[in-house]
């Protein structure tokens, strides 16, 4: 019996951040602090002819102004931040990371040139103006296609072409499942490009102080050891005179994970060489044009299935663009690869990809990381099969999914983990059930949609069925402490963004310890406090970190457990761990406090026995064999205006599992988050470039993100199949919402106007775009 | 460099009278120089809402306007609602509905809503959302907080307790 764990607990960290008192980057101030900004790129694709920085210089209240010349030796492309999957065989990967500033050619918008580090922000844009930049333009590589054909212009002059990687994996015989086919259809899906969008931009505050020989850098960082680590290694310094501090972040969503060269790492060398702390907020025009991004990718997609709709296999060939530079490796074409299939039984899957270098922003993951083209591939040819066999769209994904009894499942491909992709549980026809009800599907369809149609409405309804691989390793790691107040200390290396850890991860000591949660102080992403660990991403930090953090609850219980018993003169067993005390079960009125027994475990003179340590406090560390699988599905019930294409979302329904639930408080708010990004991913933002590369929609008055007033009422059915891959049965949830919304949106869309003969093959939408469709599809 | 303007401004009822430079926007004079930091940046383009303050009792957008247009008038930022210990109702019903994820929205969506739920009793979703339109959040998916708007509107008017517990007393 839980008393802590699964509890809808309200937030420890809330009431600092709902009275301005919580510390974000931006908030940090140092006497005698400068200030960056960076003259960036207007072109895509330039060479770099000279770069005049004199008169910048010269401006009052600039302390100096750096090019890729200026850094000498430092000046060097990151390290590839994810290792690709070698594991998989005839692998081809070309590795170029970013680079701190361009050198001798520009390889997309917003590329920064020189920096300019100044009194203030205001004189250091002022002296941007003052750089005196010769470049040469060259014809851009915007087209995936066209990146692959000869004679096209290349991104990277050293390669023989725009090719970055190529991958190939095949699970039975997708040609001879072809052969028996009843119906083969194929299709091809073009995905375009999004912005994470945290509200708050990136940033850094850089301090070197010389007498200590010690860096503090405060960033905005989702991994902030990785960080320490590659300023160490830049730097020279030892990794302990480096200290990253990620305080509170305006949200993540992925491209914080990013280690970026020109901002964060190139500004530690600047205030090294300075002497003078140096701060750099990116603003929201460099976000759109500098922090990665993610989603592009073309499909040319191949379903066999029989009469009765059951898929015999699925090829998928598809084009995914990683922009200038691949840091981050594969992590998002393999997310696309090893989700396609789902939750559906698919015996035979063949599935290539072609990565091209773009002149585009660098790709990496967004919540969803993938995911949410794979998805968009399997749905879309489920509901092409579905259309041409007459079949009911629940009833073809009924016959599909993979029985309940069927874990674990080998899914025959490698996974995110490099190794063979294998999901750990579920209940996959339990979920699409328990959404189907609770949407009412059967008597929308048989009642309600054929009453609206007749008024002259367009109605529709979509229901969308994914998996999640989440809680992926290697590894996270947590220290707790119990302090002499009776307060408890847990220190944990991976960052955080808002996801509640100050609270879940409380409530996963309070259970073993049986202390207030809110006496559980939780310090994340300070390496000074906890020094090992990978990050916060791949919806892992429940699952990895709450892992590692229950085995030292665990650690520090019996420890706890270890010692009252001498002091309180009762064996183990007998105890119990309630109210911040040990006390005897039967005799109330015989305990002792935690904080007494801290004290007591921490003699300050006298002798210890050999091999004693100190406190009650405890360090464990867990990394799975491999990612735990979420799932779910969703359904949505839209409402077109076929005059001014705007979609309302009347009814939207998950039906979701996650394991065991730490807090279903913060679960709820991490899927309605997820949900309102894949809502945007749907129908409301697309980072759109000309042909020449320029980014046309690089302010927020262009590029919409979703508003109150765009985003329905979420209702959520929970599921809980314990994971078996840890103690606790958690598996991941921070990007559940993102990752089918976008696919069950045009599905019920493409409902609402079933008989208009429209097909959505594409993402996002607009209410342009469905207009140009729809006629489209009339005129045919 | 330009030549510095002297202006007098009440902030959470304290009078500042300082000189900045005729360019400064109010965001950064508020942030920078009077250190008041919960008032965060998102856009600097006036779209996010994350600089929302209160201005003469009305919220505006920081980012948008200059310190200098802020002289002689009063401005109320997120500490001037409530404190950790006495929360203005508002925040305590963004904390009861989990109304914040990573926060940094927050203090702007407070300060737009503020007004909001102090002149209305019974606010229906719709005119909720509408309220919160001019304010993007990224975390939440905007339903926790058009749950504590409600929560917050309904207690604030159930009883007859003076406005706000929490606020500053000038």
């Amino acid at each position: 019996m839980s008393n802590f764990v699964g509890k809808r607990m309200i937030r420890n960290e809330d009431p600092r951040l709902l009275t301005g008192q919580a510390l974000f980057v931006d908030d940090v101030q140092i006497p005698g602090m400068l200030h960056a900004a960076f003259l960036r790129s207007d072109y895509p694709h330039a060479r770099i002819r000279s770069i005049d920085t004199s008169a910048a210089a010269r401006h009052p209240g600039v302390a100096a102004v750096f090019t890729a010349q200026d850094m000498g030796s430092f000046w060097q492309p990151g390290p590839l931040l994810v290792p690709a999957p070698h594991s998989i065989e005839g692998l081809i990967f070309n590795k170029r990371t970013q680079i701190p500033m361009a050198k001798d050619k520009v390889r997309h918008q917003g590329e920064a040139m020189a920096v300019v580090i100044a009194e203030s922000r205001y004189v250091a844009e002022d002296a941007l103006v003052d750089i005196v930049v010769d470049l040469e333009p060259l014809e851009a590589v915007t087209d995936l296609e066209r990146a692959l054909a000869p004679g096209s212009p290349l991104v990277h002059d050293d390669l023989p072409s725009n090719l970055a990687s190529f991958v190939r994996q095949r699970k039975g015989d997708y040609e001879a499942a072809r052969q028996q086919a009843d119906l083969v259809i194929s299709r091809r899906l073009v995905i375009d490009r999004g912005v994470a969008g945290a509200l708050e931009n990136r940033g850094v505050v850089a301090a070197w102080d010389p007498k200590q020989a010690q860096m503090t850098i405060w960033a905005t960082t989702q991994a902030p050891i990785g960080f320490r680590n590659i300023v160490a290694a830049a730097l020279g310094l030892s990794e302990h005179q480096v200290r990253v501090i990620a305080p509170f972040l305006g949200g993540g969503f992925g491209p914080k994970i990013m280690l970026s060269q020109p901002e964060e790492v190139l500004l530690t060398w600047a205030t090294k060489k300075l002497g003078r702390p140096i701060k750099w907020i990116e603003d929201r025009q460099e976000n759109f044009l500098a922090t990665t991004q993610e989603r592009s990718q073309i499909h040319d997609v191949e379903i066999a299935v029989t009469g009765d709709g059951r898929v015999l296999g699925l090829k998928d060939v598809f084009i995914h663009d990683t922009g200038a530079y691949n840091p981050y490796a594969l992590t998002v074409p393999l997310n696309t690869q090893t989700h396609t299939m789902g939750p559906y039984e698919i015996p035979n899957f063949h599935t290539e990809y072609t990565v091209v270098f773009t002149n585009k922003m660098i790709v990496t993951p967004v919540r969803g990381a993938g995911r949410p083209q794979g998805v968009f591939v399997m749905e879309r040819m489920l509901d092409a099969a579905a259309r041409e066999l007459k079949i009911d769209p629940v009833e073809i994904r009924r016959r599909n999914l993979i029985p309940a009894g069927a874990f674990p499942k080998a899914q025959g491909i490698i996974g995110q983990d490099f190794t063979e992709l294998v999901y750990d549980s579920g209940n996959y026809p339990a979920t699409l059930e328990k959404a189907v009800t609770m949407i009412g599907y059967d008597r929308f369809v048989r009642e309600e949609q054929p009453r609206l149609r007749a008024t002259g409405r367009s109605v529709g309804i979509g229901v969308v069925c994914f998996t999640e691989s989440t809680g992926v390793g290697p590894y996270e790691g947590a220290r707790i402490t119990v302090e002499a107040s009776g307060d408890v200390s847990l220190a944990t290396g991976i960052g955080t963004q808002g996801q509640g850890h100050f609270t879940s991860f409380a409530q996963l000591v309070a259970e073993q310890l049986g202390v207030d949660p809110r006496r559980v102080h939780v310090v994340t992403g300070d390496t000074s406090q906890f020094h090992w660990g990978a990050g916060t991403f791949a919806s892992r930090g429940a699952t990895v970190a709450g892992n590692a953090i229950n085995g030292a609850a665990g650690r520090v219980r019996a420890k706890i457990l270890k010692l009252a018993s001498q002091v309180l003169d009762t064996p183990e067993p007998e105890l119990e761990l309630v109210d911040g005390c040990v006390r005897v079960a039967d005799i109330p009125e015989k305990f002792i406090g935690l904080g007494e027994l801290a004290v007591l475990a921490n003699p300050m003179r006298g002798a210890v026995k050999t091999g004693t340590e100190p406190g009650l406090e405890a360090t464990d560390y867990f990394g799975p064999p491999f990612g735990a699988t979420a799932s779910g599905t969703v359904a949505m019930i839209v409402e077109v205006d076929t005059e001014t294409m705007m979609v309302e979302i009347k009814r939207y329904v998950i039906a979701h599992d996650c394991g065991t639930v730490i807090n279903p408080l913060i679960v709820d708010g991490q899927i309605h988050g997820g949900v309102a990004l894949g809502i945007g991913n749907a129908y409301y933002e697309k980072l759109a470039y000309d042909e020449s590369g320029q980014l046309l929609s690089g302010t927020l008055t262009d590029y919409l993100m979703p508003r109150a007033t765009d985003v329905p009422r979420i209702e959520i059915g929970h599921l809980s199949t314990p994971s078996p891959l840890n103690p606790l049965g958690t598996k991941g949830v921070g990007e559940a919402g993102a990752i089918p919304t976008p696919s069950c949106f045009v599905q019920a869309v493409e409902n609402a106007l079933a008989g208009r003969k429209i097909e959505i093959l594409e993402l996002p939408l607009s209410p342009n775009r469905l207009y140009e469709l729809l006629h489209e599809g009339q005129e045919a | 460099m330009s030549d510095l303007v002297k202006i007098a401004v009440a902030v959470n009822g304290a009078r500042h009278e300082c000189s900045v430079e005729p360019r400064l926007l109010l965001v950064d004079f508020l942030r920078h120089e009077l250190g008041l930091t919960g008032t965060h940046v998102g856009c600097e383009h006036g779209v996010c809402g994350t600089c929302t303050i209160l201005f003469d009792g009305e919220p505006m957008r920081s980012c948008l306007i200059f310190a200098v247009q802020a002289n002689g008038h009063e401005i109320r930022t997120v500490e001037g609602l409530g404190t950790i210990e006495n929360l203005h109702p508002l925040q305590q019903a963004f904390w009861e509905a989990h109304a914040a994820q990573c926060g940094f929205c927050t203090p702007g969506m407070l300060m737009t809503l503020v007004p909001f739920v102090e002149n209305q009793a019974h606010p229906p979703e719709e005119e909720i959302r509408e309220a919160l339109a001019g304010n993007l959040c990224r975390c939440t998916g905007y339903q926790h907080i058009v749950d504590a708007v409600k929560l917050a509107a309904q207690r604030l008017h159930q009883s007859e307790a003076p406005l706000g517990d929490g606020e500053v007393q000038p």
